[in-house]
């Protein structure tokens, strides 16, 4: 098969190229990005080796810990930060190079997260933050943790305000007409962001803060925890709206065709700014002190995002299909082998959109009103979200590196990484598979997450669980291989591949498609749904916690 | 705005199967009472050893109520109480626990019985307990350096099979 990318790569037109300032800027997300893969994912390989039951820490450190780290990098770091890369290049390549005053702004976001960053790694090294991710209340860590997370999260305001910055004149100067697609998914994501953000920003500013410093005596763990949620599930779809910005975008690009329609894909995005916010409680299913009422109502909004996820189901095939018929498949599924499996840029993310199947019914399960009490808390959860985020995410995020990084530092794609590339892809399939495939298997026999190695005390329940935890090992292994070949293929692409241009390759809008109409691009309308929801979802438990919630509870470091 | 005439049937297609889904967990929930452990009851965690009925936890048998035992059960870090308990097989059991401290969970494996414990909150379940044998009854919320020892057991009976 002819590979694309290498032919393509060589003519790049004008315009067409992120200006190199803001690849600076982006390139230094990536790079923080980066190491917290390898730190986050080395933490990740002890914990699986601690879990077979065949290995100890050495030096002290505890389990929690490394818990912590892993959390932590993985799952906020790695992703925020390579988020906020792509992110920046996207608008930039799409709606034009940043203003000095746009990229200042994103250079103080980067600082400030960057610092927030330091900070709260500092004291999970020093065991003075082993609260894990989720950092529940009334396991009281030091407050410079908190304050860490807190400017980690004002940081990507600040960012992501540069981004938006840059979408609102590129508006300003093409008068009515809709704003760049990619450019417009960048502010639909962001938006997502500050508003589920503030949520965790009130807690920790007004509740974690002030508690962890000795102002106020005592917190209220319900709310916490709420505003947590309120959150931490809109967190999932930060990260996975990047990876569907990338396949509605680019990867009709990268097959030779074109995007199957403008407006379907805005719409999909908006689907998700309403939906994905006021649907916290699905992980608070088996809490006290919330009524079954107000849980039942945001399972059932939890469950609307069914529609935008078909819709990009759709959009996605379609635009396979469309590709495979013009290079002229024929028949129900030949299309499939039209497709260029062999070009790194789409197999991979192509990996991510497969994992997505499974996992996506995995959350079905998970945000069922009963079913959630048979898997909630058990390792069920852990294998779930290394399906959706660990795989889905993160391949799409593989996928993109491999022409973002060259093209950002000037450099291109070889034939040679190409290769290795499709290697790590594999290598991440199987691994992952071993390890997500134990942990949903034996999460379903009552396993639990977040738990060091035990047998309960010989409990025979446990033994059994314990050949799994083996193939936990073994897939966790053979992922932090796939670790390892990723790091490598980004050195080579930012520091030792051939100097060149490779192509930031974003697909044009199939010609006879509808023109786009402006009521997508009705931001205030939007806004005031997805708060209109959110009031709904969250007003009367709120009020309940207020007036019937006991008196708080005092700070615990019980580690 | 233009939709596909396929995209119009695959999404027909999909928001009819969502619909019957939600209908039938909702019917589950609101007509066979098929709830998720939500109690609004609510203690004062620094005082739960001298509060009814934790003051006394363990297996109670009980008259005139919906279920016939109640399991009274105690968590603070790093333990249950209490240890060990047993209820007959085929009973209806109101699990009730709460924490003295952190936020625990009350999980017996292999079951459905699987709820977060918070300090200040009582979290209750009830359940008909069907299939005999020794279960694992484990805390699967992290809740510092002894989490993976906070464990305690809940034998089902057959007391037929003994007599
Ligand atoms: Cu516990």
């Amino acid at each position: 098969m002819k590979q694309s990318f290498v032919t393509e790569s060589g003519n790049v037109k004008k315009g067409e190229t992120v200006d190199k300032r803001d690849a600076k800027l982006a390139m230094a997300h990536i790079y923080v990005a980066m190491t917290a893969l390898l730190l986050g994912g080395l933490a990740g390989l002890l914990q699986v080796m601690v879990r077979s039951g065949q290995f100890e820490l050495p030096w002290g450190i505890s389990y929690y810990q490394v818990l912590t780290v892993h959390g932590i990098l993985l799952g906020l770091i790695l992703t925020t930060f390579f988020i906020f890369g792509f992110q920046i290049s996207a608008v930039s390549r799409t709606a034009g190079t940043l203003s000095d005053k746009q990229r200042r702004s994103g250079w103080v976001g980067f600082g400030v997260m960057t610092l927030g960053t330091a900070m709260a790694a500092t004291m999970v090294l020093l065991n003075e933050a082993s609260v894990l991710y989720t950092f529940y209340a009334p396991l009281m860590a030091h407050w410079v943790f908190y304050l860490g997370l807190a400017f980690v999260v004002v940081g990507s305001w600040i960012g992501g305000f540069a981004q938006i910055a840059r979408y609102i004149q590129w508006k300003r100067e093409n008068g009515k007409q809709p704003g760049p697609l990619l450019s417009f998914m960048v502010v639909v994501n962001n938006l997502m962001w500050v508003i589920c953000s503030l949520g965790v920003a009130i807690a920790v500013l007004f509740q974690f803060l002030p508690w962890s410093l000795g102002l106020v005596d005592r917190i209220d763990v319900l709310m916490s925890r709420t505003l947590f949620w309120y959150f931490g599930h809109p967190l999932v779809y930060f990260w996975l709206l990047p990876a569907y910005m990338i396949w509605y975008t680019i990867i009709p690009k990268i097959i030779g065709g074109k995007i199957f329609s403008d407006a379907l894909a805005r719409l999909s995005f908006l689907l998700f700014l309403l939906f994905s916010i006021p649907v916290g409680f699905h992980h608070q299913l088996t809490e006290p002190g919330i009524d079954a009422f107000w849980k039942f109502l945001q399972v059932v909004l939890t469950f609307m995002v069914v529609i935008p996820s078909l819709m990009t189901a759709f959009a996605m095939f379609a635009t396979f299909e469309s590709v495979g018929r013009a290079k002229g498949a024929t028949g129900l599924f030949d299309f499939f082998k039209k497709l260029p499996w062999g070009d790194v840029r789409f197999l991979v993310p192509f990996i991510g959109m497969v994992a997505f199947i499974p996992a996506g019914a995995g959350g079905l399960i998970n945000a069922s009103n009963q079913m959630n009490q048979v898997i909630h808390n058990t390792i069920w959860v852990t294998g779930h979200f290394h399906l959706t985020v660990a795989t889905t995410v993160v391949l799409t995020f593989f996928g993109a590196m491999y022409w973002l990084v060259p093209h950002l530092t000037g450099r291109v794609l070889t034939p040679q990484l190409n290769r290795l590339g499709i290697i790590q892809g594999i290598v991440w399939t199987v691994g992952m598979s071993i390890m997500s495939g134990a942990m949903h298997a034996v999460g379903l026999l009552g396993a639990p997450r977040r738990s060091n190695f035990s047998t309960y005390g010989g409990s025979e329940q446990a033994v059994e669980w314990i050949p799994y935890q083996i193939a936990q090992a073994v897939g966790g292994t053979i992922l932090f291989i796939g670790i390892a070949l990723v790091l490598y293929i980004f050195i080579q692409l930012a520091f030792f591949a051939p100097k060149g241009q490779q192509e930031y390759p974003i697909g044009e809008v199939e010609e006879n498609a509808q023109t786009t109409p402006m009521f997508l691009e009705n931001w205030k309308m939007w806004v005031t749904i997805c708060v209109a929801l959110i009031l709904l979802a969250y007003t009367v438990p709120f009020i309940d916690m207020f007036q019937n919630g006991p008196p708080g509870s005092i700070g615990y470091k019980l580690w | 705005m233009h939709i596909h005439k396929y995209e119009k049937w695959w999404l027909t297609f999909g928001i009819t199967c969502l619909v019957v889904f939600l209908t039938v967990l909702g019917i589950s929930a609101f007509h066979a009472g098929a709830h998720p452990p939500s109690a609004q009851v609510y203690i004062n965690q620094e005082h739960v050893d001298e509060i009814a009925p934790f003051d006394n936890p363990g297996v109670h048998k009980v008259e005139g109520k919906e279920w016939d035992y109640e399991v009274v059960v105690v968590a603070s870090a790093f333990m249950f109480s209490p240890m060990e308990y047993e209820v007959p097989l085929g009973s209806k059991v109101k699990f009730i626990a709460t924490t003295k401290d952190v936020v625990h969970g009350f999980q017996i494996a292999g079951t459905n019985i699987n709820m977060m414990l918070e300090p200040g909150y009582v979290s209750e379940f009830v359940t008909i307990v069907d299939k005999p044998g020794e279960y694992l009854v484990l805390c699967n919320e992290y809740c510092g350096v002894g989490h993976t020892a906070m464990a305690s057991k809940l034998k089902v009976v057959d007391s037929n099979a003994e007599s």
